[in-house]
């Protein structure tokens, strides 16, 4: 009884070519029903390649779906549910699959063995980079990327479960019975389309009946108990620590459909159940690639599961399992026969014996043992171990993980029965009653270690990355004998199918070689994921704008419509200048802001910079912990600028903080530091001070704030202030701060705080007013010209004033290379205050922030130059220190800088050579004060 | 990984954010003559034992609480999880005794 609905025929292509399969079919079953043999190529050799397993292993039958930007490459047709209007398409050939130019490399093979790119394409070096690599970067890889955005949706979720069981074959179906009936939760995954495992693809009876009619009953019930999820095509890629499993489930191939095409799952349970089945492994003889080689048990699954008759077979095994195939002729090795070599370049046509018979056959079964799929149990660094009667490798439950459990063929339990019975015993372990076994076959497998034909031909070992076993042999005699450096030295296990039919025959062939056992030789480590999980699946609904959250300012609408250019600062789109007609380029834009503001009055949203509210009775004291200088004695009302350091004595970040009352102080922090510093304090409050009264809350977004700079600025605020309010300079001085209202009753803090140099306050509302002030403030300035400046304005100012921003505050800098070595408390101790006095930080040669003009007026400085003293030659011996920030400035009318000087307090007027290397521009500047505009601060008090 | 914070229950990892050796809490006094010495062993030296290891991490994106997490860095195996706020505070009356 097989599962394909011939009722339901679907229509695909394949390379361009029209084909019908059935519902039930893979791409794979599908195509050998309407007889393709051959679906690629190979990797290195180009050979013709044809389909060799069923399922995750299938090394040779990777094919592109779709086309153009859905196009997908890398995908095994074995693992495709076959569906209306597939397109497919083989890979790795230049002309067609069945002529393939680049088949030239087959018959240069003996150029090609392992290690050849290491060889052969090392000299002469020049020709590496302009040569060699183009030409392989060409050759290499399989599938094609479709290099546009990829239209699919993605999603990701969380589960949870008492008991994840991997697998849905007989072991894992009915652990699932008897965990679902004792009412635990329990998620069972499958991989495959339809759940059953091995019982789907052999035609054993259990209780007497078809192995489907028990399967049908098992998933009946299971979806009718209320605690079971059941998740079919989904792969654990990875096992990861404290219960955490990692789930692709596939929804669909087709393009378009409802919802997600996969979605990634993040599992947690408490105890998994291992029940992922074994992989049946091919024996290496020469030319044992040829299409129509094929595992026995895909054979199997082919005739059993999908009603495909591979007539003309010829099987070659080792063990009892693999006799259950059909074939014209079996060749047994446990009796002393095996195949030398296979003929038929584009398809099998007839196999040589080592009795010297040739036979004719269409289709080569193998079956070389089965390897237990142990992969998910060495994710946590369990190994497993080498078992010489089943000559394979079977989990050790010494090092496995407690809450794993491992049962069936994943166990080396290779009988149906068997499997049943570990399920029972799983299920006793885990407190559940059990449901008596099933009756069904329990037939020892009776292996027989066979893994290599010795011949002068190349014998594949593992045909994705087209290794041979010759190739092992070379590496073993070139002194790579570590199977870590075989499998390096070779590709041996690599790409897309990670060695699931290679690694065992690859390290008993290596094995043979140095004369010592296979758990002598040892085995590679499996390392997640699984099987090939897309970026996509990954990235989920995190993509475009999703990805990164964007953060809009109180004044983003209003700054859209008066022509802002907007630029990113970290989430933050901020108004990076406002262009008005007439205007050539960015600069006349910020130029026109930065004299406006200087002449009358400007206006900037500052709601980015970080606000943090800080409250408690010991509020001062913490500060005076976090900041380098004084804030306890701070008064009601005023503001104060501070400085913090990290405790490495390197200044972290720089902003005003005001009094409100004596609990309460309101901090600001630069727009990039907000985060950063809040878990600063954080750190500082509950690791380091934790019995101070004081708590913090970010109201960074609760806030909408202005900065109002300008001679009129005052004028323009008398307006907006409501009159019960006095903000004359005699009764709210430079650096007050209070609560007052605006626009007839709207709750607002002022505070008269200047980073332009101008007489300047910042005013925050309630972020929802922002909106509303800023349109009110801008028609209530219409009578001073008041304009809104931009990012850049904002800069230009505040270099011409000499303050230090992100540039300075980089991360190398200290409180006395800023010029505020000054501000530092004497009478107490703070963050980062006694690393700031090493002797490598403080001596004269440290460096400090001075101003640069260029000796020869209109010379363009740029930032990131470095200072040489006149006369030294521009090298890094002679470095003296480099430009951090540059502007023009439209006030001096000349290009204006900041930077880093050795000992520079003491070296004004000096003139040095800033050397630009990177945009080819020298020049002369003269060392000057950084203070460019009004040195005394007389504007700002007025 | 879960992490088992004290208020919240076992939360995912990717709810905090790592910061390392909590010999971070252990802040060396200023006025010490050995000030200088002591700060740069606090700032700069770090054990990194293969095995029982407490460290120091921050629920960033949940209450913002500083955690201190007993954790195997050979098996990742969490044995144990308090507030560092906690912590501190006996270390303080620990020093008083």
């Amino acid at each position: 009884m097989s599962l394909i609905d011939i009722n339901n025929p679907l229509n695909f292509t394949f390379d361009g070519k029209a084909h019908s399969g059935f519902e039930g079919d893979t791409l794979a079953s599908a195509l050998l029903r309407s007889g393709v043999r051959i679906v690629g190529r190979s990797f290195k050799y180009h050979r013709p390649r044809g389909i060799m397993g069923a399922g995750a292993e299938e090394p040779n039958a990777l094919v592109e779906i779709h086309e153009g930007n859905v196009c997908e490459p890398n995908r095994r047709a074995t693992t495709i549910k076959l569906f209306e209007g597939l397109t497919a398409k083989s890979q790795n050939h230049m002309g067609s699959v069945n002529f393939d130019f680049l088949a030239i490399n087959d018959i240069l093979h003996p150029f090609l063995a392992a290690g050849f790119y290491y060889k052969t394409f090392m000299w002469p070096k020049a020709f590496w980079e302009k040569l060699y690599e183009p030409i392989i970067r060409c050759a290499a890889g399989l599938g094609k990327l479709a290099l546009t955005p990829d239209p699919d949706s993605y999603d990701k979720g969380f589960l949870h479960c008492e008991f994840l069981i991997i697998g849905a074959g007989p072991s894992g179906l009915l652990t699932a019975l008897n965990l679902g009936r004792a009412g635990k939760q329990v998620i069972l995954v499958d991989e495959d389309f339809h759940m059953g495992g091995r019982i789907l693809s052999e035609n054993y009876e259990i209780n007497s009946d078809g192995g489907i009619k028990w399967v049908t009953e098992a998933l009946n019930e299971l979806e009718n108990l209320p605690t079971v999820r059941l998740l079919l095509r989904t792969t654990i890629y990875g096992v990861f620590d404290h219960g955490i499993y990692g789930g692709l489930e596939t929804r669909t191939d087709k393009i378009g459909a409802p919802g997600p095409r996969q979605i990634l799952w993040k599992i947690n349970a408490k105890h998994a159940v291992l029940a992922a089945g074994a992989t049946e492994r091919p024996i290496a003889f020469a030319n044992n690639d040829r299409p129509g080689v094929m595992l026995a048990s895909a054979v199997r699954s082919y005739k059993n599961r999908f009603g495909i008759d591979l007539k003309n077979t010829a099987l070659l095994t080792n063990n009892d399992n693999g006799m259950l195939t059909e074939a014209n002729h079996i060749i047994d090795i446990r009796n002393g026969h095996h195949i030398t070599d296979v003929n038929g370049r584009k398809g099998v046509t007839s196999v040589t014996l080592n009795t010297g018979e040739k036979l004719k056959a269409d289709y080569v079964a193998i079956s070389g043992g089965w390897n237990p799929n142990v992969h998910l149990t060495c994710h946590k660094r369990a190994r497993p171990i080498w078992n010489d009667t089943l000559s394979c490798f079977v989990p050790d439950g010494n090092t496995l993980s407690s809450d794993m459990s491992v049962i069936g063929a994943a166990k080396g339990t290779f009988s149906t029965h068997g499997a049943f019975r570990d399920a029972n015993k799983v299920s006793e372990k885990l407190g559940c009653k059990t449901i008596p076994l099933p009756k069904t076959e329990d037939r020892p497998i009776d292996v027989k270690a066979f893994w290599h034909v010795k011949g002068t031909k190349r014998a594949w070992v593992d045909f994705q990355n087209d290794v041979t076993a010759k190739d092992i042999i070379l590496a073993h005699q070139e002194g790579f004998s570590s199977v870590e450096h075989v499998k390096r030295y070779t590709t041996l296990g690599m790409a897309t199918d990670q060695g699931k039919t290679s690694n065992v025959v690859g390290l008993a062939v290596l094995a043979e070689a140095t004369n010592q056992t296979i758990p002598q030789t040892g085995t590679t480590i499996f390392r997640p994921p699984y099987t090939p999980v897309p970026i996509g699946a990954f990235a989920g609904s995190h993509r475009g704008q999703h990805f990164k959250q964007i953060r809009l300012t109180p004044s983003h609408k209003y700054a859209s419509e008066n022509n802002a250019t907007f630029v990113e600062t970290g989430y933050w789109k901020r108004a990076q200048w406002f262009s008005r007609a007439g205007e050539q380029g960015w600069r006349d834009s910020v130029d026109r802001e930065v004299i406006m503001t200087r002449k009358s009055v400007g206006i900037c949203d500052v709601t980015t910079l970080g606000k943090i509210d800080v409250q408690g009775r010991d509020a001062g004291k913490f500060l005076n912990k976090v900041y380098v200088n004084t804030f306890s004695t701070l008064k009601v009302g005023k503001c104060r600028y501070g400085l913090m350091l990290r405790e490495d004595g390197i200044a972290m970040d720089d902003g005003t903080t005001a009094r409100l009352s004596d609990t309460h102080f309101v901090m600001t922090t630069t727009t990039a530091k907000a985060g950063p510093v809040f878990k600063h304090l954080e750190f500082a409050r509950q690791c380091l001070y934790p019995n101070m009264d004081v708590h913090l809350i970010s109201t960074t977004d609760q806030w909408a704030q202005f900065s109002i700079a300008g001679p009129n600025a005052r004028k323009l605020l008398q307006k907006i202030v409501d009159p019960d309010f006095d903000i004359s300079n005699e009764a709210f001085p430079y650096m007050a701060c209070g609560e007052l209202t605006v626009c007839g009753g709207t709750r607002a803090r002022l505070f008269r705080l200047s980073f332009s140099g101008e007489l300047a306050y910042e005013i925050s509302v309630p972020a929802r007013y922002g909106d509303a002030l800023i349109r009110e403030m801008m028609s209530q300035g219409e009578e001073f010209d008041a304009i809104m400046y931009g990012t850049e304005a904002l800069g230009v100012m505040r270099i011409e004033k000499g303050h230090a921003a992100g540039n300075e505050l980089n991360g190398t800098t200290t409180a006395t290379a800023l010029g505020l070595g000054g501000f530092v408390s004497k009478k107490k101790d703070c963050i980062g205050k006694v690393l700031s006095r090493r002797e490598g930080l403080i001596s004269d040669d440290s460096m400090t922030m001075v101003g640069f003009l260029p000796v020869k007026q209109g010379d363009k400085l740029t930032n990131g130059a470095h200072f040489i003293s006149k006369g030294e030659t521009a090298k890094a011996l002679n470095d003296q220190g480099y430009m951090s920030s540059v502007a023009w400035s439209p006030t001096l009318e000349t290009y204006i800088g900041l930077g880093f000087l050795k000992n520079g307090k003491n070296r004004k007027d000096e003139v040095l050579s800033a050397v630009d290397f990177v945009r080819h521009n020298h020049v002369d500047v003269k060392v000057v004060s950084p203070h460019f505009v009004d040195p005394k601060g007389e504007r700002l008090r007025v | 990984m879960i992490i088992n914070h004290p208020l919240l229950g076992p939360r995912d990892s990717s709810e905090f954010s790592y910061l390392g050796d909590a010999a971070l809490l252990n802040r060396p006094s200023a006025k010490s003559e050995t000030a200088t010495d002591d700060f740069y062993r606090y700032q700069y030296l770090r054990d990194n034992p293969p095995g029982e290891h407490r460290e120091l991490w921050y629920h960033e994106h949940g209450d913002r609480s500083w955690l201190v997490i007993t954790r195997n860095m050979t098996t990742h195996a969490i044995t144990k999880v308090e507030l560092a706020r906690d912590v501190k505070r006996a270390m303080i009356e620990a020093s008083k005794s």
